[in-house]
């Protein structure tokens, strides 16, 4: 079964058309990368899927849950809300600027959703948080707050919050753009140990290299279409398509 | 004047410190949460929330506290006298004993907190909007609901930044409580005129000006140590 199934999304912004009939799947275990120039619609195609955009037409299931559906009438319409809240559980996000909660320590940035949201208790969510910053190498920062952490860290403790509410697959929108170059080889790696454990992510990037030794899949996005895929070899390699290759030559 | 006389003095306005003291708490009390309130209102996608909000907004900020406080004093007195009004707009006004001690405080009251929520209201929405998108994402990503959003991700930090506005404003209650003798509430600005009368004597005016700058100096000392308290992120 697919973990995502996305079909004829399309979404405009006014006038501006920025996803035109975007369809793809995510089987269980599999990392799809998603390239393409600034503004193609990568970060968007993302949203949509996060509901933190809505998008126009076009139907999404995300492990088997129907979240947006076209109606007896043909309308795109969303699942009622208690659906698309438990719809939302299922998927992590991690965001280019971090988003953590300033006023929070790490640790309460990690347990803050389990405690709020799965009403879990709090040494045991505290348990598990630790266990997840151990694993990103930040296990004696939990006290620290946000601000005293290099981005590579802050980037770090936001993917120990979002693997907190145990989700199904994990979205990465650009995690390393906001980082120095020297930085974003730690948050690369983390990626990486969490495909080899079998994490389901989509990871939108601009690190070809990355892309192309971790992804499964890889989605080159255009004008808000999918201008080309396949895997890291079709895509990277000689056969790949003129347009392709004309964009990978700048990376 | 005497040492004795300024012994006197001071006696009686510390007395009346504790009428211009209930303004100042009451008002803070009542005004704070309705300026959140009226904050949220402003902010409201529902235009005519929003624009009634803003007006109101408008005339208390745009016209004297001292003007306002006359109103809420005499406003139903005169309502009472006037002919033609609906029987229960009369019941109701019957209803409040103007003659009672605690009309007048009531009065200045509520004038004080209407015109303290407005300028709190504008602080508040300032603040509310300051805090970057990117929180609220963060907070839906995780699949927290509005109201959990609110008040443990995005309160904790409007209250950071409004601290050092609010507690200008405070300050400002503090002195502002003196135009409350314009209804002839009596506190101390109000016995401190009279003692200066008493004994034509500008003495009796400097100690009640001490004391409002020493309440000042209070919460100036205060609102640095909030300050403090609340640097410990950026």
């Amino acid at each position: 079964m697919a973990m995502l199934e996305v079909r004829n999304i399309s979404k405009s912004f006014g006038s501006n058309k920025v996803l035109k009939d975007i369809s793809f799947n995510v089987e269980k275990g599999e990392v799809l990368a998603i390239i393409g120039p600034s503004g193609s619609g990568k970060s968007t195609l993302l949203r949509c899927i996060n509901q933190l955009e809505r998008a126009d037409g076009g139907t999404i299931k995300v492990c088997g849950l129907d979240m947006l559906v076209k109606n007896e009438r043909g309308k795109t319409v969303y699942a009622p809300p208690d659906k698309l809240r438990e719809i939302r559980l299922k998927i992590g996000l991690v965001f280019q600027n971090f988003n953590l909660f300033p006023h929070m320590n790490v640790l309460r940035n990690v347990t803050e959703a389990p405690i709020r949201v799965l009403k879990q208790k709090k040494s045991s969510a505290e348990g598990y948080a630790m266990k997840l910053l151990s694993q990103m190498g930040l296990y004696d920062k939990s006290e620290a707050y946000p601000c005293e952490l290099s981005g590579g860290q802050q980037q770090r403790v936001s993917i120990a919050r979002a693997l907190a509410l145990d989700p199904e697959m994990l979205f990465f929108d650009e995690p390393t753009s906001a980082l120095d170059p020297e930085l974003t080889g730690e948050i690369l790696k983390v990626i990486r140990k969490l495909a080899d454990d079998g994490m389901t992510m989509v990871i939108v990037t601009h690190e070809m290299a990355f892309a192309r030794d971790v992804a499964d899949h890889v989605i080159f996005m255009e004008n808000g279409v999918i201008a080309d895929e396949g895997t890291p070899e079709q895509l990277f390699g000689a056969n790949a398509s003129e347009r392709t290759k004309q964009f990978l030559q700048r990376y | 004047m005497t040492g004795e006389e300024i012994k006197k003095v001071v006696e009686i306005l510390l007395q009346y410190l504790v009428p211009t003291l209930k303004v100042f708490g009451f008002t803070l009390l009542y005004s704070i949460p309705l300026g959140m309130i009226v904050a949220l209102l402003k902010m409201s996608k529902i235009k005519p929330i929003s624009w009634i909000t803003n007006l109101y907004i408008l005339v208390m900020r745009g016209t004297p506290l001292m003007l306002q406080v006359i109103v809420a004093y005499y406003a139903i007195p005169m309502l009472k006298q006037s002919e033609g009004l609906p029987s229960f707009m009369q019941n109701l006004l019957a209803s409040v004993d103007i003659k009672s001690d605690s009309f007048m405080f009531n009065a200045v009251i509520v004038a004080f907190t209407l015109n303290y929520a407005a300028y709190f209201a504008e602080i508040f929405r300032g603040g509310i909007e300051s805090i970057p998108k990117g929180q609220y994402e963060a907070a839906a990503a995780l699949s927290m609901t509005k109201t959990q959003t609110f008040f443990h991700i995005i309160l904790p930090q409007v209250i950071k930044r409004v601290v050092p506005a609010s507690s200008n404003e405070i300050i400002t209650l503090v002195k502002d409580t003196s135009l409350a003798n314009v209804v002839a509430y009596a506190e101390i600005t109000m016995k401190a005129k009279q003692q200066m009368q008493l004994h034509s004597s500008l003495v009796p005016l400097f100690i009640a000006g001490a004391f409002y700058f020493a309440m000042a100096m209070i919460l100036t000392v205060i609102s640095s140590i909030v300050e403090k308290k609340l640097n410990y992120y950026k």
